[in-house]
């Protein structure tokens, strides 16, 4: 590990202060934040993250998880995974968010890890994480060799030739089918950006993976009132039963009356460049009775442009089952 | 002293929890990374980061002026090894730094000792190597016989046989590259006195490892000293001694200071051996009543390309069932990847994944079930040798386990069970692994304070040794646990076997008796005609219970043996024991000696998320006298658990452009958690085999993951109707399952 500075942030504007003169707030930035560390400190042992400047965002009181005027939610940055998982209002009116953090990582992560950091959770691509190993998200330029290379758990949505890494997160797919907001304060103040447009796509600048920019600081994640007549569900399918990312995840927000879907959020996990929203599966449900014949049409439409790579093939059907399955058991809980 | 509770309970057989427990759990019993001493310094090495080609350069410069480095090693300063010669056993025998080529990705070309383990690591990483002749690494999975081709078991006609055979199996089966991943890390703490060397190492054979580091390093055998008081387990990977041993042992002495050396785990998947990968084409011939008439085994193993450890698939093949006409055929392929070693059950593991699978498919094809199948199988004698078995209970194995498992209930139909909307698949395989003794030399010592200290250079791999020798010290002596003091761990002590291949416990049990009825002896002579037994011969005075007293008499009317010493004013007795191995054993040689056992295992699978977990498994283990059911459900308990990670998970990843263990964490390779343990039911049969020793006992080290991956991989065909005859069973094979 390189030798940094470290400053225990005690006001926001200490931290956005610090973070902004980074020249950015992505790959190869000079000044971080950490908070549960989860991802960052691993990162930094492994010499794939370098800061110069470590800023303990910790101290800072954005860990709290109330009710907005308009009936939603609004959790801190800082609110860590257990607890916002076992958060009872969670629990009852975003069961699939709180499904997703449980489906993730093991118990000492999740005590550890928090709303913000898991946004920003980066890829487990083993060439990205290997300093010897060539990666256009690492370094740009030099090439993606687990195209043909080691690609079982990569993905099969939003890849480009240069990058084909997966967004490996589990809460960011749930909050993808909750259309939720995050809140950002940064240099220039505040700002509120919907989740589809934080995470960007790879295209040709994969070290490039959100809008944040030098200084950004999440405060919170804003989720929308619960949807009357809705239930949601996360469906997590891996190799082993426990402490394994995603091969493929689904998080389904679905609204069913008198057999037909008046309401229909899809997003699925482990098979794209980002959390990957489904609108097309959206469309297919919606109007459409509650049937396995449409659950799977609308699966074929969230995978009709999966890109397969030399191992990962089998995520098409994998997902698609996952997909089918997580609506089938929302549709009939 | 009276003869209390404890000491009436019978030691062996019992459920003794570990005499080591309290230690470990309390984080007081000292691994050998924890030892630490004034002065010490850190060492990290520097791996290749090509698999194919030969260092150029090593520019130091920068790491050398970096904080608290106090010296960087190449092949230009680090002075040289000698090579091991037969020394003993090492399965990388090129020394470190030897020259400079570079044999496979990860190898140490250089090594940075620093004041903390911090600044080695930073500087290790300033280190500039260049490379020249770098060559595109080969480290295809597939594999052809390319050298070393043998044949190494063979009786009658087996292509004659197979040819006519009226029902035929011809498979191939592969296995993936294991890597060993112990909880603790490879570790070495080495200290030079200016003479002599003493060495805390992570060793699964101190012995061993003395004799080979002197060799190495170039002292004699007295002036090494290997310390392994206690293991984080090996499961074989730290049977042999690795580069980093002697790279801190040399770095100690060149500097004068002691230094540690730990193997972080990214480094364990290249630089410390691992279960190489094999590929195997059996063929099985029978008659329609399902009597083998022919089994061929044609095995290919990978290798490095400057070692060559075989992996033995047909270690059980030729004995394991009855047929008249067998072969067995072993080469090698080498590519450009680490030296291999052995890994728990070696050989036999991934050999019996091919048999066990074959004998499954070929009970499909005979529409036998598949425990009848084995039944009508069972030999009479080792075909393979023209002799007896000493104790083989394999039909009971087979019998015992199924009635536990409720194998009757099997509906063979494919995917044709179901359980609270799962589908069941119940598949079974049988198992086999040796039995054989090594030499072993105790020291028993009556003390004047009533204690008894048992020593032996042997190890505690965490299998329970501390607690085995205890409880044999406690059978022949008839004294109770808790003032039995085990010493092991220490080449000091007298040699003791190696912790591999299931010996240890078989091995110890003729020593300890010795050792104890040898310092009965001089105890009975030191009190005979003194004090209480003024007008006594040795003779005339027994030992019982940690008493002594007159043959005539009752222990009750005795003495403790403490007294005795006092009276005598010796500080303790001591008796000398010593087990001979069976390997050139003329006696041993006429008895073919093994265990056996059965695997019973339930599958669910949920096509509808081609989610396929092991939830229920029932094992039974004919391994001789069990001598602690606990510490010994326990080892099988633990293979099982290594056995779902072998058949469902387990798979070192070489990646193709670097030839890179590419999944060198233990996020990427994926082994077994608490979650994916199903329901183990163990059954012992507990014949005792006392042709291997006086209480019957065998090692079960092994045993237990033997046999296990065949009979999921059986289970996974009988609820999925696919076949897996590559390993690890992956969730893009099951996608192909037709069942519903």
């Amino acid at each position: 590990m390189q030798a940094f500075t470290f400053l225990r942030a005690t006001d926001a504007r200490q931290a956005i202060d610090a973070g902004a003169r980074s020249p950015t707030a992505q790959q190869g930035a000079s000044v971080r934040f950490v908070a549960g560390g989860t991802t960052l400190l691993d990162l930094m042992k492994l010499h794939v993250e370098m800061p110069q400047q470590v800023v303990d965002i910790n101290h800072l009181p954005l860990d709290r998880i109330e009710r907005t005027h308009d009936g939603g939610l609004k959790i801190g940055a800082l609110a860590r995974n257990s607890d916002v998982a076992n958060h009872a209002e969670v629990q009852r009116d975003y069961a699939v968010l709180s499904q997703a953090l449980l489906a993730g990582a093991s118990a000492q992560l999740r005590n550890m890890a928090t709303t913000g950091g898991n946004l920003l959770q980066r890829t487990r691509c083993m060439y990205f994480r290997d300093e010897h190993m060539p990666c256009n998200k690492r370094q740009p330029g030099s090439g993606c060799p687990a195209i043909g290379g080691a690609n079982r758990t990569l993905a099969i949505l939003g890849t480009s030739d240069h990058c084909i890494a997966t967004n490996p997160s589990d809460q960011n797919v749930a909050l993808a089918a909750l259309e939720a907001r995050i809140a950002i304060h940064g240099a220039q103040g505040e700002r509120i950006v919907p989740i589809a447009d934080f995470f960007l796509l790879p295209g040709d600048t994969p070290d490039r993976e959100t809008v944040m920019q030098p200084g950004d600081l999440i405060t919170h994640v804003l989720l929308p009132p619960p949807k009357a007549g809705t239930r949601s569900h996360y469906l997590k399918l891996r190799d082993r039963a426990s402490y394994e990312f995603a091969l493929a995840s689904a998080a389904v927000v679905l609204g069913v009356d008198g057999g037909r879907i008046h309401h229909a959020r899809v997003a699925l996990g482990g098979v794209g460049t980002r959390p990957w929203r489904a609108p097309e599966a959206e469309q297919a449900l919606l109007g459409r009775p509650a049937t396995p014949a449409s659950f799977a049409a609308a699966a074929t439409a969230a995978l009709r442009d999966a890109h397969a790579q030399s191992e990962n093939g089998f995520k098409v059907e994998l997902a698609r089952r996952c997909l089918v399955h997580a609506l089938t058991t929302v549709a009939t809980a | 002293m009276s003869p209390d509770a404890t000491s009436a309970r019978p030691a062996i057989g019992a459920s003794i929890p570990r005499v080591d427990g309290p230690l470990k759990v309390s984080g007081r019993a000292t691994y050998s990374s924890d030892h630490h001493f004034p002065g010490l310094l850190y060492a990290v090495p520097v791996g290749a980061t090509v698999a194919r080609g030969e260092v150029a350069s090593i520019d130091d410069s920068a790491a050398a002026a970096m904080p608290g480095v106090r010296k960087v090693y190449t092949r230009a300063n680090l002075g040289t090894f000698y090579k091991p010669g037969k020394s003993g056993t090492i399965d990388e025998s090129r020394p470190p730094f030897e020259d400079d080529t570079v044999h496979y990705y990860g190898q140490y070309v250089a090594l940075v000792v620093a004041d903390t383990f911090e600044q080695a690591t930073a500087a290790a990483r300033a280190v500039k190597v260049d490379y020249r002749n770098v060559v595109a690494p080969d480290v295809r999975m597939q594999l052809t016989a390319e050298e070393n081709q043998t044949t190494d078991s063979e009786r009658g006609q087996v292509d004659a046989a197979l040819a006519s055979a009226p029902v035929t199996v011809d498979q191939t089966y592969t296995t993936p590259p294991e890597t060993h991943n112990p909880i603790e890390l490879h570790a070495s703490v080495a200290v030079w006195d200016g003479k002599a060397f003493t060495l805390y190492e992570t060793t699964q054979s101190i012995m061993n490892h003395r004799a080979v580091m002197a060799q190495m390093l170039g002292v004699p055998k007295e002036n090494v000293r290997i310390v392994t008081e206690f293991l984080g387990s090996g499961f074989g990977g730290k049977l042999w001694p690795w580069p980093h041993a002697l790279l801190a042992a040399a770095a100690a002495r060149d500097l004068g200071k002691p230094v540690k050396l730990v193997v972080t785990r990214q480094m364990m998947f290249h630089n410390v051996g691992h279960r190489t990968n094999t590929q195997q084409r059996v063929r099985l011939g029978a008659n329609h009543d399902g009597k083998l008439i022919a089994l061929r085994q044609d095995f290919i193993y990978r290798t490095s390309r400057i070692d060559d450890s075989k992996e033995d698939c047909g270690e059980v093949t030729a004995f394991l069932y009855s047929t008249p006409n067998l072969k067995v055929t072993s080469a090698r392929a080498r590519r450009d990847i680490a030296p291999n070693t052995a890994m728990r059950g070696p050989g036999a593991v991934p050999g019996l994944f091919a048999i066990e699978s074959a004998m499954d498919e070929l009970a499909l094809a005979l529409k036998i079930d598949p425990v009848e199948l084995r039944l009508r199988n069972e030999p009479e004698i080792d075909e393979s040798l023209g002799i007896p078995f000493s104790s083989r209970h394999m039909k009971e194995c087979l019998t015992r386990g199924a009635e536990r498992f409720g194998w009757a209930r099997r509906n063979p139909a494919i995917g044709s069970m179901r359980h609270d909307g799962v589908v069941l698949g119940w598949g079974m395989a049988a198992c086999a692994w040796m039995a054989q003794r090594l030499d072993a030399e105790v020291s028993l010592l009556l003390n004047a304070d009533g204690s008894v200290r048992v020593a032996s250079g042997t190890q505690d791999i965490g299998t329970g040794t501390y607690t085995m020798l205890a409880q044999m010290v406690a059978h022949d002596l008839g004294v109770p646990i808790e003032r039995i003091q085990v010493v092991i761990g220490d080449s000091a002590l007298p040699p003791g076997p190696l912790s591999g291949g299931s010996m240890v416990t078989g091995s110890l049990v003729p020593a300890v008796a010795q050792a104890a009825a040898g310092a009965v002896k001089q105890l009975l002579d030191t009190a005979a005609g003194h004090g209480p037994f003024a007008g006594a011969k040795a003779g005339q005075l027994a030992f019982t219970e940690g008493r002594v007293h007159l043959r005539s008499g009752t222990p009750a009317d005795g003495v403790p043996f403490a007294d005795i010493l006092k009276q005598a004013r010796l500080a303790h007795v001591e008796g000398k024991g010593k087990s001979r191995n069976t390997f050139g054993d003329k006696e041993a040689k006429k008895f073919s000696m093994h265990s056996y056992g059965a695997h019973f295992v339930e599958v669910t699978w949920e096509p509808a998320i081609a989610r396929l977990r092991v939830s229920r498994v029932v094992t039974a283990i004919d391994a001789g006298r069990i001598l602690n059911p606990l510490t010994g459900r326990n080892q099988i308990e633990g293979a099982i658990a290594m056995g779902v990670g072998m058949a469902l998970f387990e798979d070192t990843h070489y990646e193709p452009l670097h030839g890179k263990a590419i999944n060198s964490n233990l996020a990427d390779y994926i082994m077994t958690t608490h979650a994916d343990m199903p329901d183990v039911d163990v059954l012992f049969l507990d014949y005792p085999d006392t042709k291997l020793n006086a209480l019957g006992a065998r090692g079960i080290g092994e045993i237990g993951l033997a046999g296990v991956a065949p009979a999921i991989a059986n289970a996974v065909h009988h609820a999925t109707g696919v076949r897996a005859r590559d390993l690890p069973v992956k969730i893009e094979d099951l996608l192909a399952s037709h069942v519903v």
